[in-house]
């Protein structure tokens, strides 16, 4: 699904990415994780072309993301993205919220586009909150609207960046079982995150990253129990 | 020198507040009894002066009221060209396409480097060389090729108020710049760029008295035509005055009230 090689990102003088490759595979889930500051964010940002990369390339689902010839936005329908603040639009509706890129992108019809949402709005467990803005529901709520509004596009790739650093602890756990649903449906999914739980339950792999490189990469099994690398071994022991 | 001073105003957030008369708000309440003092004060002195001394004062209110009429439609035919020319210019500060932000930047520059009323003897006079106009359709230009350059600041401002992340989250949807920048950024940018636009237009209500000096005949040029033929100056002046007093209260007062509906429904 996703092949990334070498790719360097570069700001002013320091190297957020440094020759970083990643591959994803279908239906696979990948938890990343590590210190702040280590690349993880910019990396899964990168896969949707958010953060422009300085060297490397980067292919989704067969398409180049820096060929010039590629439509970036052909990209990005397929690649649903779930930010830390949400990013709700708060002058819509979360039925909007969840109907527009359907319409606007998809160019679905709004029956059919409202019928798509009410189903995904039902997953998530949020139908009565099909009529209220985002500015009323709690900060997990929100997230779940979020998640559901890129699921609405029908994606084959799901990105995750840290869903619940914003989150107070009591609404951290209905985000996660939305995301450990979604992953029993066999969504291919990147996540970064914090919530070692979620990683050693759901990831098929866990990558770990230090300093804009992947040092540690494993199964959860493997990288939880017994890892390799110093950097590693001390992130588990301060976090653990 | 226009990308030097850009650089150094895309840090800055705050919408600039003209000069446009205090716009009371309910929680305001010196400003909201000085509006009212002000409000029928002028209305008051007005019917007073009228009732007592018909001659001038009655003869100038009954004089004025063409030139009112020519305000207005000054007034309002400039900010419908000034809120579009804004738009455009707006959109233009924020663009990638280096010349139609380079053309945009120094549209910005070159009118805020000029005072109106030479912009608005120069722009009468130069359309006056290439088409026959209307001094009143010149004068609206004028007013807008100037305010739209102010407005532009201010719909870029807006623009730039809203969170990166909501931009994010439109692109990341696989919407286009266009459709992000129509169905997302907009309809939230309107509700900052609202104050200001009102401010603007209180500011150029007022400022449409400088139309006077290109044979327009406003409310201003009304009132001197009546006092160069009845030599009352001092009392053609002071009904002048009040009335753009009485004008511009109100329509603030209106503005702060569509301010308030708008902040309440989200």
């Amino acid at each position: 699904m996703v092949e990334a090689t070498e790719i360097i990102k570069i700001y002013g003088s320091f190297r957020a990415l440094d020759r970083v490759s990643l591959d994803i595979y279908d239906g696979e889930k990948v938890v990343i994780i590590g210190p702040s500051g280590s690349g993880k964010s910019t990396l899964l940002r990168s896969i949707n072309r958010l953060e422009e990369i300085d060297r490397g390339t980067i292919l989704v689902d067969g398409m180049d993301l820096y060929d010039p010839k590629t439509d970036i936005t052909k990209v990005r329908e397929e690649v649903g993205m779930v930010f830390q603040s949400f990013n709700l639009f708060p002058h819509k509706t979360v039925l909007e919220n969840l109907t527009l890129a359907q319409t606007v992108v998809r160019k679905r019809s709004k029956r059919d586009a409202e019928e798509r949402a009410m189903v995904l709005l039902e997953k998530v467990g949020l139908v009565a909150k099909a009529k209220a803005y985002p500015a009323n529901l709690s900060g997990g709520q929100q997230q779940r609207v979020a998640i559901a509004r890129s699921l609405a596009m029908d994606p084959k790739l799901m990105l995750f960046d840290e869903p619940t650093s914003a989150l107070d602890p009591e609404m951290i756990g209905e985000v996660l079982d939305v995301m450990k649903d979604l992953a029993k449906d066999g969504m291919t999914m990147a996540v970064v995150t914090h919530e070692m739980g979620f990683a050693r339950e759901v990831a098929d792999r866990v990558i770990f990253m230090d300093a804009g490189r992947i040092v540690e990469e494993g199964t959860p099994e493997h990288f939880f129990t017994a890892p390799n690398h110093e950097r590693a071994k001390l992130f588990l022991s301060q976090i653990l | 020198m226009a990308t030097n001073s850009m650089t150094t105003e895309a840090k800055k957030q705050i919408i600039d507040v003209g000069d446009g008369a205090a716009i009371p708000r309910k929680s305001d309440r010196g400003l909201f009894t000085a509006w009212r003092i002000a409000f029928f004060g002028a209305i008051g002195t007005l019917t007073y002066l009228a009732y007592t001394k018909p001659d001038p004062y009655l003869n100038i209110l009954k004089f004025v009221p063409d030139g009112i009429m020519v305000t207005f439609q000054v007034t309002l035919g400039a900010i419908v060209l000034a809120i579009v020319l804004g738009l455009i210019t707006g959109l233009g500060r924020i663009s990638k396409n280096r010349l139609f932000n380079g053309a945009a930047s120094l549209y910005v520059e070159i009118i805020r480097g000029i005072p109106l009323l030479v912009q608005i003897f120069y722009i009468y006079y130069a359309l006056g060389r290439i088409v026959k106009v209307p001094a009143i359709l010149s004068a609206i230009i004028a007013m807008a090729v100037c305010y739209g350059a102010y407005m532009g600041e201010v719909v870029r401002a807006g623009i730039e108020s809203i969170a990166k992340g909501q931009r994010e989250a439109a692109l990341s949807l696989g919407m286009n710049g266009r459709q992000t920048m129509i169905h997302v950024i907009l309809p939230q940018a309107v509700k900052v760029i609202l104050p200001p636009v009102g401010n603007e237009f209180i500011a150029l209500l007022k400022d449409s008295s400088l139309v006077s000096i290109i044979a327009v005949a406003d409310l201003l040029r009304r009132g001197r035509e009546f006092a160069s033929e009845s030599f009352t100056y001092f009392e053609t002046y002071t009904v002048i005055a009040l009335i753009y007093l009485i004008i511009t209260l109100f329509f603030s007062k209106i503005i702060g009230v569509m301010e308030e509906r708008v902040s309440v429904n989200k």
